[in-house]
Parts: structure tokens; sequence; C-alpha cells
């Protein structure tokens, strides 16, 4: 079995000062971006529940990008792939 | 000894905190906390002191906050809080109840769920989404929301809640299985004839007399009413009051007859205080008889709303009470109603009020 690639993932502010020592950049394995959130939720618990809901999906008011492409929780991942999230406008 | 007076605030953007003394004179106010979430609902374990804040947040969804040092830390926490796969999922944490055996939240879209650990792992409590009428819940102004917990003092099996549109469902097993208590209460938005159905009453607040568990109090969309018998009968206490509609009630810490409720001039009127002067209604004989407690408050240009649980009680003894505005504005009486002041203002939209007492 290969091992999951290892890629870069960024994180939003708005997100970070919801899980206090999370960094902005991060890097961990997965294969696919659900992979990559389950790993991100090993080391802050809790975090992939605020990134996706429970269809599941990524939250309809947050957005994961790629390598610039937006993506979803199948979208697969190469080994030094960029991964994005980002906060949506949303608010009143 | 000295007595801390906490009011806890959930507002449209955090939660904020008022403090005093027992005097209840002069009032400092902090936050926002909660990363400015909107925060449905703040309130403290008494037992304890922890506080807990339900809220959701648009981008990041459902959770329940917590701080066990009066709100100068929290952590936040929705594990488990999820309906199966491929279900709508939840929005917002609109109510949180503690008890001896743990927390109970209710959810939007309409649903229960249960922590036995301070708010750390949530487990859906299935029953109440099982009840053969969930298929026909409709969603109110509000969303489909479960807005109203009330536990039985001395039986943990005992609960009853309020759904935005469903109407209020009790359950005497802990949860397994739910039964309708609405009989007696109109549904005014349903064609002539079908104005009493079984559910399907926007129920907007739901609160247990003290000492007399199976006196309960309702503010409906339609009306207000007692009960005598844990809500298998509704009356209504309407009469002698300038409308039918409102948002909030609550009850007296200790005088199972005196209720305090904020009626709005009505639901296709403007859902403001009738005539733009705001007043707080008392009875002191359980709704038979009403006072209307305007001394201190707004009495022209008022057009705000108060909303389902944003009005509270303390359990100093001669009780205060409290109300936020849709406008953020945070009144106070210090008298049981008598008089009032505006301790707070210019804060975001105020969702709910809850008392902490501390002794220290």
């Amino acid at each position: 079995m290969t091992e999951p690639p290892t890629v870069i993932v960024i994180l939003p502010g708005a997100l970070q000062r919801l899980f206090p020592g999370s960094p902005r950049r991060v890097e961990l394995a997965g294969s696919t971006v659900d992979e990559a959130l389950d790993a991100l939720d090993a080391r802050w618990p809790g975090i992939r529940d605020r990134i996706c809901d429970s269809t599941p999906a990524i939250r309809r008011h947050i957005n994961v990008f790629v390598d610039g492409e937006r993506a979803a929780l199948d979208t697969p991942l190469a080994a030094g792939s960029t991964v994005i999230v980002l906060t949506a406008v949303s608010g009143g | 000894m000295a007595t801390r007076v906490l009011l806890l605030l959930g507002t449209k953007k955090g939660a904020f905190i008022a403090e005093s003394d027992a005097a209840r004179r002069s009032w400092t106010l902090r936050g926002p906390y909660c990363e400015t979430w909107p925060m449905n609902h703040v309130i403290a374990d008494p037992r304890s002191g922890t506080i807990y804040g339900g809220g959701g947040n648009e981008w990041f969804g459902p959770a329940v906050w917590k701080s066990t040092d009066f709100g100068e830390t929290w952590t936040h926490s929705s594990a488990g809080m999820a309906y199966p796969a491929g279900d709508e999922p939840i929005k917002a944490v609109w109510s949180i109840a503690p008890g001896p055996d743990g927390l109970y939240a209710g959810v939007q879209p309409a649903g229960l769920f249960h922590s036995a650990d301070e708010g750390q792992i949530w487990r859906h409590v299935e029953g109440l989404r099982r009840h053969p009428s969930q298929q026909h819940w409709q969603p109110g102004g509000g969303g489909l929301i479960l807005h109203s917990l009330v536990r039985h003092p001395h039986d943990d099996r005992q609960l009853w809640v309020g759904i935005s549109t469903a109407g209020v469902f009790h359950t005497a097993d802990g949860g397994d299985t739910w039964e309708p208590r609405n009989r007696g209460t109109r549904a005014d938005f349903m064609p002539e004839g079908q104005n009493y159905p079984e559910v399907g009453q926007c129920v907007h607040c739901l609160v247990m007399a003290p000492g007399m568990p199976d006196r309960l109090y309702q503010q409906n969309h339609c009306g207000m009413y007692r009960s005598d018998d844990g809500g298998k009968r509704w009356d209504s206490i309407e009469a002698g009051l300038p409308s039918t509609f409102g948002f909030p009630a609550a009850a007296h810490p200790r005088d199972p007859e005196t209720l305090y409720l904020l009626p709005l001039n009505g639901d296709s009127t403007g859902r403001y205080v009738p005539d733009g002067k705001a007043a707080v209604w008392r009875t002191r004989d359980a709704g038979r008889t009403w006072q209307d407690l305007r001394n201190g408050l707004p009495q022209q240009n008022a057009y705000f709303g108060v909303l389902r649980q944003a009005m509270a009680t303390d359990s100093l003894e001669t009780a205060g009470v409290y109300f936020g505005t849709s406008s953020g504005a945070l009144f106070a009486s210090r008298d049981e109603g008598d008089g009032w002041n505006c301790i707070a203002e210019h804060l975001p939209s105020i969702l709910s009020v809850e008392t902490l007492v501390v002794k220290d």
C-alpha cells in the first residue's frame, strides 16, 4: 500500500482562532481532501466539523481550493498539493 | 459573603456578560465572547457556575461553547452533534438545559441532543424526531427550531420541549417516546375549523412555575396560556393583556402565581411594543389579572421587539427581572418589575438573557 502524499494546508484566520495553537500553514498526509481533513482533525480535534457538515460535504460558506481549483471532499491530492481553506462571503 | 449577579446575553454577534453585586444598582459589561458567533442561548449551570452558550456560525456550523471561569475563557465542541448522513445538517444550537444527569441541547432543524460529559460529546436523542408528526413540522420565522427546554426538577426522565412550528412535546422516559401537549392552544394561521390541531402550534416560550412541576406557562404565537397538569390541557390567560402575541415569558424564582410577559403589538403589524410604548406585564395570580409595568421604560418611539429567550428573573430575595431588545438594549429591574433602568445599549440584537447568582 502506498503512503498518502504529503500536502500543504492553509487555514483561514477565523478558523485558527477557534483552535488555539493551530498554524496558518500545516503539512500533513492525505490522498484526497477528505483524508487531509481527517489528518487535520487528528491534530486539532473538532476542526473537521467546522469545515464539513454531516451530509457529508464542505460547508456551504466554506471554500476549499486545491492548487487553485475549487475542490470537494473527493478531490484527489498529489504530493506537494496546496489545499487552501477559505471563508466565503457571508453574514450581516 | 459577596454576591455576584451575572446577566448572560446571547446576541447576534457573540455572548456578553453584565455583572453587578446584590444591590444591582450599577453594572459592568464585558464581551463579546465566542468569536462573535451568533449565540442563540447562553445559560449557566447554577450548581457548578459553568456557562454554556449555544449558537451557530454561517461559516463553521453549530457548537456549544463553554466557560468554567465566568466567561474569561471559552472552548467549544459539536462532537457527535449530527444527524445521519444525507439528512439536512444542523445549522445552529438554540437552547441548552443543564441538569443533574447532563446537558440537553435543542437545535435547528428541530432535534434534541444530550451530553453526559459537560458538553464535550453529544448524543442524538433520536426518539423526538421519530415522532410520527415530525414530517409535518414547519419552520417558523426563525426557522424550524427547538427553542424551549423545560426539565422536571425531581425526575430526570421528564422533559418538555417547545418547537416552532410543531408545538409542545413531553417525554416521561428520557426521550425515547414523546407525546404532544398542545390541547387548548390555538393555531390561528390554520383554516377555520382546524385551529386546534394535535400538533403544529407555534409555541414561542415555555416556562415552569417554581415548586409546581405540573404548572407550565406558555407564550404562543397565538395567545398566552397556563397549564396545571403538565401541559395536557392549556387554558388561555390572555384576557387583560394588550395583545395575544409576544415571544418571551419569565417565571418568578419562588412564586408560582407570578409570571412576566412582554406582549408585542401583533404578528402582522410590526412585532414591536404596542403603540411604541414599552411595558412588561406581570400577573400575581397565575394569569387571572395583569398589571403593566412601565416605570423607567421608554414610553414614546420605542419600536423594538423582545425575542423568545430574552427575558429572565434572578434568584435574589427581591427578584430581579431583565430583558434584552432586538435593538440591543438591556433593561433591568431590581424590584420584581416595579421600576426599570436601561443598563446597556447599542449591543447587537439580543437573542437571550439568563441570570447566574454567585455567592463567593
